[in-house]
C-alpha cells in the first residue's frame, strides 16, 4: 500500500524509468536510500565529533566477519549471527581499549585485522571460492525488496527517539568525560550503547551500500557539514540534507553511468566535502 | 596551622549554609605501582578560597579528581555540617582544565550550556527559555556576549569564564577549578581572579582551585595548600611563602 503510493508518487518524475509499473528495483532504491540517509547523516555526525572514523570502519570489519560465520553456521539469514558478533565486537573492542589505556588506533587496527583475516580465512577455508561475498564488498541497493525498505523505516524511528533521548548526554561525555560524569551522566554506558548502535546500523546496511565505501557514507557528510556549520543544530541539517542530496542523486546517476551506487553516493558525497572546503571561512 | 585538631565543630558564617567544611584525612591515589598522593590532610572551610600550588606532576589536578569521586582513594573525604558529618555528597561544581575538543567543532557556547542543563535535544530545537537561562547563567561570569559563539572560536580567558559560569549553574557548595597551564593572557587571569573574589563574596561556597599563578594566588587566596605527593606546607598565603619547602620547590621560579 505505501509502496504503491510512493511508485505513483516517483513516477511523476521526468526521468525515462519513472514510468508506472516498470523499473521498480530503482523506485525501490530510491525510497531506500531517502530513510537510510538521514540515520547515516545523524549518526555521522557524532562519530566525527569523538574522533571515531577509524572505529566505525573496523566495525564493518567486524560485520563482514560475523556475516561469515553466518553463513559458515547455516542460517538461512546470516545477518542476525552478523549484528550479534559485531554488536560483541564493539563492546570487545571499548571493553579493552577502557581497560588496558592502549591508544584507540592500536586497539582498532588489531581488531580490524584479526576480524578481516579471520573471515576470510573462514570464508574460503575447505578451498571455497570468495566469489559468492563480493556483494557485500560492493553492495548492491537496487536489489532491496520492498520487506527490507519496512525494516530500515522501523530503524530510523528508533534512531530519531535514540538521538531525541540521548544526543545531549553523548555530546556532553565527547566535550569534557570528568564533567560531564560529575553532573551525573554515565559515560561508559552510553559511549558502549553508541558503539553498538553503529554496530548494527553498519551491519545491517552493509549488502544494500558494500563494506568498501560504508564508512565513508557515515563520515564525509558529516565532515562535509562541519566545514560550514557553526552550532550542533546546523550541523545537523546541513549533515542530513549532503547525506540526502548525494544519496539520491548518486542512486540516479548510477542509473546513467552503470555504476555500482554505492561508491556513486560517496563520490558525490566527497564532491561537497570538497566544495566545503573551499567555502570555509575564518568562522566566529 | 591551627587545624589539626579532632573537634568536628566548624565556625560557619551563616545559619543556612548546609556544607562547613569539607576534611580530606589520609587520603592516598595510587594509579597501577605509582603512589600519585599519600597523606594527605587538609580542611576546607565554607567561604574560603583555598588554592593548590605545586611543581609539574605534583598530582594537584589528581587531588582535585579524588574530591570528584574521580579517581579511587583511600583515606576518608568528609564534609561536615556545622554540627556532625552530612551523609549526601555536597553540589559540586567543576572547571575542568581544557575541554577535549578539536577546534573546528561546531559547537557554540549556547550548545554545552544545554546539553549541561536541558533536556531538549540540541541538535533539534533549544527552546527559548533555554536561551535565556543560558544567557544568565553566562552573564556571573561576564560572558553573556559569548552565547552563539563557536567553543573552538574562543580564547583561553573566555573559555574559562564560560566553564565557570556552567560551574556555578545550580550554585554549588565546593566549586572545584583546574586551572589551565598556560593560553591565558595576563588581563584574562586578572579578570578572573577578580570574578573568584566577587563570586566568594556573592555565593556561601567553598574554592578549592589548582593554580598556576604564584603572583595572583597570594594576592586572592586564603589559604594556599603546597603540594608534592603530600602535603608540604599549609597556611595563610604569608605562612606558606615563609616555609622552607616554599623555598625548596620554587627556588628560582619565584
Amino acid at each position: 500500500m505505501a509502496m504503491e503510493l510512493w511508485y505513483n508518487l516517483v513516477d511523476l518524475l521526468p526521468f525515462e524509468w519513472a514510468v508506472p509499473g516498470k523499473m521498480l528495483f530503482m523506485k525501490n532504491a530510491l525510497l531506500a536510500v531517502l530513510l537510510l540517509a538521514p540515520i547515516f547523516g545523524m549518526l555521522g555526525t557524532m562519530i566525527v565529533n569523538r574522533q571515531m572514523a577509524f572505529f566505525s570502519d573496523a566495525l564493518g570489519h567486524g560485520a563482514f566477519t560475523g556475516i561469515v560465520i553466518g553463513g559458515l553456521a547455516g542460517f538461512m539469514q546470516p545477518l542476525w549471527s552478523a549484528i550479534a558478533f559485531s554488536i560483541v565486537f564493539s563492546v570487545g573492542i571499548s571493553v579493552v581499549h577502557h581497560k588496558t589505556r592502549m591508544s584507540s588506533d592500536t586497539i582498532i587496527g588489531v581488531f580490524s585485522s584479526i576480524a578481516v583475516a579471520a573471515g576470510i580465512f573462514l570464508a574460503t577455508a575447505g578451498g571455497k571460492s570468495f566469489a559468492r561475498l563480493n556483494s557485500y564488498l560492493v553492495g548492491s541497493i537496487l536489489s532491496i525488496t520492498p520487506s527490507e525498505i519496512a525494516v530500515i523505516a522501523i530503524i530510523l524511528v528508533v534512531v530519531l527517539l535514540y538521538w531525541l533521548l540521548f544526543f545531549n548526554r553523548l555530546l556532553f561525555a565527547s566535550i569534557n568525560q570528568v564533567l560531564a560524569r560529575s553532573r551525573g551522566v554515565h559515560t561508559f554506558w552510553l559511549e558502549t550503547m553508541f558503539s553498538a548502535a553503529i554496530a548494527v546500523l553498519v551491519t545491517v546496511s552493509m549488502s544494500w551500500i558494500g563494506l568498501l565505501v560504508i564508512n565513508s557514507f557515515l563520515v564525509l557528510p558529516a565532515a562535509a557539514a562541519r566545514n560550514i556549520a557553526r552550532n550542533q543544530r546546523q550541523y545537523h541539517m546541513i549533515a542530513i540534507s549532503i547525506s540526502l542530496l548525494s544519496g539520491v542523486s548518486g542512486i540516479i546517476v548510477s542509473y546513467y553511468t552503470e555504476t555500482a551506487s554505492g561508491a556513486t553516493i560517496v563520490l558525490i558525497t566527497a564532491a561537497t566535502f570538497l566544495a566545503t572546503l573551499f567555502m570555509r571561512r575564518r568562522r566566529a | 596551622m591551627n587545624h589539626e585538631g579532632t573537634d568536628m565543630k566548624c565556625v560557619c558564617g551563616e545559619q543556612s549554609c548546609g556544607l562547613c567544611c569539607t576534611r580530606i584525612e589520609n587520603l592516598g591515589v595510587r594509579i597501577g605501582n605509582e603512589t600519585i598522593l599519600k597523606d594527605i590532610n587538609l580542611h576546607v572551610h565554607c567561604g574560603e578560597f583555598t588554592a593548590i600550588i605545586g611543581p609539574n606532576g605534583a598530582g594537584k589536578s589528581t587531588l582535585l579528581k579524588a574530591i570528584l569521586g574521580e579517581v579511587r582513594h583511600t583515606g576518608h573525604l568528609k564534609f561536615m555540617r556545622s554540627i556532625g558529618i552530612r551523609k549526601e555528597r555536597p553540589v559540586i561544581g567543576y572547571v575542568p582544565q581544557n575541554l577535549n575538543l578539536d577546534p573546528t567543532s561546531p559547537t557554540s557556547v549556547l550548545d554545552l550550556y544545554a546539553v549541561c542543563r536541558s533536556r531538549s535535544p540540541v541538535w533539534f530545537h533549544i527552546p527559548d527559555s533555554v536561551k535565556q537561562k543560558a544567557r544568565e547563567c553566562l552573564s556571573r561570569a561576564k560572558a553573556d556576549h559569548l552565547l552563539y559563539k563557536r567553543l573552538g572560536a574562543l580564547s583561553g580567558g573566555e573559555l574559562q569564564r564560560v566553564l565557570l559560569s556552567l560551574a556555578l549553574d545550580p550554585v554549588p557548595e565546593l566549586l572545584l577549578l583546574d586551572e589551565p597551564v598556560s593560553g591565558i593572557d595576563q588581563n584574562g587571569l586578572e579578570m578572573f581572579y577578580n570574578l573568584l573574589s566577587d563570586i566568594r563574596k556573592n555565593y556561601d561556597l567553598s574554592i578549592i582551585m589548582v593554580s598556576h599563578d604564584l603572583d595572583l594566588v597570594v594576592r586572592h587566596a586564603d589559604r594556599l595548600v603546597l603540594l608534592n605527593g603530600t602535603v608540604l606546607a599549609n597556611g595563610t598565603p604569608q605562612e606558606v611563602m615563609e616555609s622552607e619547602s616554599f623555598k625548596k620547590v620554587f627556588m628560582g621560579i619565584w
